[in-house]
């Protein structure tokens, strides 16, 4: 048999070899058997030197290609049975991804929270600052200042929580509207500010009453504000808050504190104006109070009505929420079950 | 206010659907409560004539009527008491439905057909208390001249629509059927056709000679007047007189009382009929009743009055609670044959203090209290007198007695054309405005682009400029404003500091796991006691509280905390972990009002994390509640150290598992589990609350944000385990490490505490790892060991410590 020919079933051998191989082991000792130093091809090699001149390098080139094939042979399957064994690794690793993740303790904003950081937020962008006054108000600012005097009918309609003639638990957020005026620097530009905060009412806690509750004011006093500012601005908290198809009324209303006053209605976002059980078949539901600031009360605050004027609006998140969310009981918001709090999304 | 459609189109005419007519008064003037019809919900209800009556064969009530309903004559079975062959009644068919939504059927009643049934008012959805009371026994009869088979809507004015308005305390004018003819005849440019019916003064006898009226305080009753009607006979209202009235909710009783009524629905103008032989004198008078005076009202109630109620009084005898209530002594009865009537206008907030009083809301003292139109006494008066002597057969004497009259208030009012687009933000022009002022009735002088308006006195809510805007506005339609928004101020808008700082607080907790509560403000003298971060005086407590539960003013978030623990857990909900952030009210003897200071607090309780297949449940414990309190402190990033400090004195807390929170050496909180037995008041299981000082933390100097190179070199570390005495703490050792850890140790890591079995007993084990590390080198192993054996040098010499 000549050297081209033991080569040739060399190769054949090897590549057999190869292809039957099963483990990287085995892959391991064919490549050290055939391409080793004291493996077939070197040894055939060995054998060169007893031919020609015209022969060696024609031999020796097809000893190269054939170590080459079978390097390439071997790589091939190394390759292939190494990735196998991965795969085999990976199968045995698979998990159920369907079963729940680790629980993640996270809080949630209250609900009422959730709405008041977001009128917060709406009218920060629009220029206001945030005013948050006491809880416990004089009578003199939460009614003399608004224009409610002592025998005022409108004091009938808000029961209230006294601590002595003079202090009283606030029924409004109003309060801050004079005590802002009071401070504000007008030289500086208009007056525009927002008043979040809890209000307290002398009401017997049932699904629809609840002795304290929120509110949110807001007033903008200066030289050129005009009731169509209020009715853009009332617009663009609806929206906000309950989406951008809904339309926005005004309807004459009566507040001691603003004149001209008008509650504001937004279409019922539950019908859309169709008429529902929400909305009492009126295609409307009534969502906040607002006004022109009465002259009486900037006087008071010792605001000239004749340089200046500007709106006031008063909105209560709870009812926001009662609305939005279609909660039937305001007390739901006091008693922090835990199911309850835990609904509402933040992003909602 | 219930107003009749039918009626108002007595004097205007509108085409539009009523329901559209209340949008547009909703929109204009006042607000609606109710648009409806009194015929909603009722069919197949028509005239029926009873031919012949026999009785039932098998009962001794009932009656079997043989009635017309136009084509047919059916037999119905009536129950009634009145029923009589000849009258006109309410029938209602098979197929009818009558009031409460019932059905009615062909059907027998014991073995008698009765194809239907006769109704009275009550049937069909009349409330009890409209029903004329001479019916109550039995069915009502309509006229006689009704035409059998016709529907009875039109004979009873239920095919009216009634738009009942809301009405704001300011538009008192919109409590009569005068003051919404005006309205509306000004929002739809329409001509009033409102008819004043004028007096006919035909009895030769004077009302002077017949009483005399003075009225010694005019504040009481700034306007009296009074007209006597004469040989009158009491009877029932014609038909037309008794819808108008039940369609606005008010009961018919007799002509006289009715008519007074009426024209109190049509001016706005209350009225009082005295008998006038029945009055004790003939010398009227108002005063401020005597304290504890007796007096007994219409309704027969005996009242004591108060000092500051107002009586009509017939020579010093009280005859009514002016504005309110008459009395029952002088009342209309069958007898009466002389009325002395009244017409007032008595102080708008002494009869609202004595309705309220006395619980006496009627619509006479609704009116009193928004205002009466003063233009209008008079010729309410009039009118009334006529009709009663009319509907009475009798005749009115000559003149009215008067006791006080005050004079019109008609304010002139100037404004200019630029202040009114200036304010509501429109571009009017002066003939736009002068047209509103004109179809309210309003009169306007123009000079240029001023504007003076005269304001009649029955708009007597309209003073002063800022309310002519608002008539301008609302006529000329909100809808028409257009949308603006305010010119932009100086500030930025932004939070400042502190809500920032309050609003970060928040998000932290909430970041570790608390939701946030929003608890009541106002809790029992012994909740607002408890838990106080540092005990202050006696809570702020209310004047005049609504409920036990709410009385006084919270010293501490805490309490509120619990109690949602315990309405959770009642709930069957035993893993809580909830957070709050709100007022606490801290009083102070020379101050006004009490201190409000920001707090935050939370309470755990039940597992942290759900037991699952993957994780196993874990019962909330101090560490808990301290780790949260640790994590938000440090987001807090205050310059001053913080420490827990064991605090086994506090009150409502178990005393070994309770530590206050200093900030620096200021006392800022605590934290802890509540003792047991507090925890057994509030119903609720093993809880671990924390309170903190909000107001201290804001106050509190901040690190400065500063950035620390990291060294390039390499930390070694080295560890300890610490076999100690078991009241030994771990401050103690960190402190003492520190101390003598040279100026290489950056870290002290306390990794195990071990306590029970293998050690003996009262000892306990902690474990620290201490890493040393240079920022300018690597340090060498002999360094290290050179600064550890000094820590452990110190420890073993300061502490009774086996090193493991």
């Amino acid at each position: 048999m000549g050297l081209r020919e033991k080569l040739d079933e060399l190769r054949q051998q090897g590549l057999k070899d190869v292809d039957s191989s099963q483990d990287l082991d085995r892959i391991n000792d064919i490549r050290v058997k055939l391409l080793g130093k004291k493996g077939p091809i070197k040894e055939a090699l060995r054998g060169m030197r007893d031919l020609s001149a015209e022969e060696r390098p024609k031999i020796g080139q097809f000893a190269n290609e054939i170590r080459d094939d079978l390097t390439r042979a071997i790589e091939s399957k190394r390759a292939e049975l190494e990735q196998a064994k991965i795969n085999a690794q990976l199968a045995k690793e698979t998990i159920d991804v369907t079963l729940p993740g680790s629980a993640v303790s996270q809080g949630q904003p209250h609900v009422i929270q959730q709405i008041i950081d977001q009128l917060v937020d709406l009218f920060i962008g629009m220029g206001y600052e945030v005013a948050v006054g006491d809880e416990v108000e004089e009578d003199h600012y939460n009614f003399e200042m608004l224009n409610l005097p002592k025998d005022h009918p409108a004091r009938d309609m808000q029961d209230t929580f006294y601590v002595t003639p003079e202090v009283l638990m606030r029924t409004q957020t109003s309060p801050m509207q004079a005590r802002m005026m009071e401070k504000h620097d007008f030289s500086k530009g208009p007056l525009k500010m927002i008043s979040p905060g809890k209000v307290y009412r002398r009401d017997t806690d049932d699904a629809t009453h609840s002795h304290q509750f929120h509110q949110v004011e807001g007033m903008v006093i200066g030289k050129h504000i005009t009731m169509t500012d209020l009715k853009g601005t009332l617009e663009v908290v609806a929206q906000e808050l309950f989406g951008d198809e809904l339309k926005v009324r005004l309807r004459p209303s009566y507040f001691p504190f603003t004149e001209p006053s008008v509650e504001a209605d937004i279409t019922c976002f539950n019908c859309l104006g169709k008429g529902c059980s929400i909305c009492k078949n009126t295609g409307w539901i009534e969502v906040l109070g607002a006004g022109m600031t009465h002259p009486n009360v900037l006087r008071m605050a010792g605001v000239d009505p004749d340089v200046y004027g500007g709106f006031a609006f008063g909105l209560g998140p709870d009812r926001f929420a009662m609305l939005k969310y279609g909660v039937e009981d305001i007390r739901d918001f006091y008693q922090n079950d835990v199911r309850f709090l835990t609904q509402f999304d933040q992003k909602g | 206010m219930k107003v009749s459609y039918q009626w108002l189109q007595e004097y205007l005419d509108i085409d539009v659907k009523p329901a559209d007519l209340a949008e547009k008064i909703a929109r204009t003037s006042v607000d609606i409560n109710d648009v409806y019809s009194p015929s909603d919900g009722l069919k197949k209800l028509v005239v029926g004539y009873v031919e012949s009556t026999t009785p039932h064969p098998d009962s001794d009530h009932l009656t079997l009527c043989q009635v017309n309903t136009g084509e047919d004559t059916v037999q119905i079975v009536c129950g009634a008491p009145n029923v009589v062959a000849g009258k006109k009644v309410i029938v209602a068919l098979p197929g009818a439905r009558i009031g409460n939504n019932i059905k009615i059927k062909r059907s027998k009643m014991r073995g008698e057909l009765s194809e239907g049934m006769l109704c009275a008012l009550q049937e069909i959805g009349f409330s009890e208390n409209i029903a004329p009371k001479a019916y109550d026994e039995g069915i009502w009869f309509l006229p006689d001249d009704a035409k059998p088979g016709e529907s009875v809507f039109p004979y009873l004015g239920m095919d009216d629509t009634i738009i009942d308005t809301d009405i704001t305390p300011n538009r008192g004018d919109m409590f009569s059927m005068l003051g919404n003819v005006n309205d509306i005849a000004a929002f739809y440019d329409l001509k009033s056709h409102f008819k004043v019916q004028k007096v006919n003064e035909n009895s030769s006898q004077l009302t002077s000679d017949l009483v005399a009226v003075n009225i010694a305080d005019t504040q009481l009753a700034p306007t009296y007047k009074m007209r006597v009607i004469q040989d009158i006979q009491v009877k029932e209202s014609p038909l037309w007189l008794q819808i108008r009235l039940w369609n606005a909710g008010i009961r018919p009783i007799s002509n006289v009382v009715d008519v007074t009524n009426y024209i109190l629905l049509k001016y706005g103008q209350p009225l009082h009929s005295f008998d006038y032989a029945k009055l004790p004198a003939k010398q009227i008078g108002v005063r401020f009743a005597k304290h504890e005076e007796p007096f007994v009202t219409l309704d027969e109630d005996e009242r004591q009055l108060d000092s500051q109620d107002i009586v009509v009084t017939a020579g010093d005898k009280p005859v009514a609670l002016a504005g309110t209530m008459g009395g029952l002594e002088t009342a209309i009865s069958n007898d009466t044959t002389s009325v002395a009537l009244e017409a007032a206008i008595f102080d708008p907030i002494l009869v609202r203090k004595q309705a309220r009083r006395h619980d006496l809301h009627s619509e006479s003292s609704t009116r009193f209290e928004r205002g009466v139109n003063p233009e209008t006494v008079e010729t309410a008066l009039n009118e009334a007198a006529q009709m009663i002597a009319e509907l009475g057969g009798g005749a009115v004497t000559k003149g009215i007695v008067t006791g006080s009259e005050r004079d019109l208030i008609t304010p002139t009012i100037v404004l200019s054309l630029s202040r009114i687009n200036h304010v509501l933000g429109t571009t009017l022009y002066v003939e736009e405005v002068v047209d509103i002022f004109d179809r309210l009735g309003f009169t306007t002088a123009i000079d240029g682009e001023q504007i003076t308006v005269t304001v009649p006195a029955r708009r007597w809510d309209v003073n002063i400029e800022a309310d002519l805007l608002e008539e301008i506005a609302r006529i000329y339609g909100y809808d028409n404003l257009p949308s603006t928004l305010p010119e932009q101020s100086s500030n930025i808008g932004a939070l400042t500091e502190r809500q920032q700082l309050i609003r970060t607080s928040r998000h932290v907790l909430e970041g570790l796991g608390l939701n946030q509560a929003i608890s009541y403000s106002l809790t029992t003298t012994e909740k607002a006691t408890q838990f106080q971060v540092e005990p202050h005086s006696n809570p702020m407590q209310l004047d005049y509280p609504m409920s036990q539960d709410h009385v006084a003013a919270r010293m501490s978030l805490i309490s509120g905390l619990l109690t949602d623990v315990a309405y959770n857990v009642a709930r069957k909900q035993k893993d809580v972990q909830l957070y709050e952030q709100g007022r606490i009210f801290v009083t102070h003897p020379d101050q006004k009002r009490p201190e409000e200071q920001e707090h935050l607090a939370g309470v755990l309780t039940g597992e942290l994390l759900t037991d699952n297949w993957h994780q196993t449940e874990h019962h909330v414990d101090f560490y808990d509640a301290k780790g949260i309190v640790e994590r938000y402190l440090t987001n807090m990033a205050l310059q001053q150290k913080i420490s827990f400090v064991a605090n086994h004195e506090r009150k409502e807390m178990h005393p070994g598992r309770t530590a206050d929170i200093y900030i620096g050496e200021t006392l800022a909180g605590f934290i802890g589990q509540i003792h047991p037995q507090v925890a057994k008041d509030y119903k609720i299981p093993e809880t671990y609350v924390f309170e903190l000082n909000l107001e201290l933390i804001l106050a509190a100097a901040k690190k400065s944000r500063h950035y620390q190179l990291i060294s390039k070199y390499p930390a070694i570390s080295r560890d300890i385990a610490l076999l100690l005495d078991e009241g030994t703490t771990n401050d103690e050792i960190l402190a003492a490490i520190n101390k003598k850890g040279g100026a290489h140790l950056v870290n002290v890591h306390l990794f195990d505490v071990y306590e029970g079995a293998h050690l003996p007993a009262n000892k306990k084990s902690l474990a620290y790892t201490l890493t040393y590390q240079d920022s300018q080198g690597t340090l060498t192993e002999d360094q290290v060991n050179e600064s550890f054996d000094k820590v452990v040098d110190y420890l073993t010499d300061q502490f009774n410590v086996e090193i493991r």
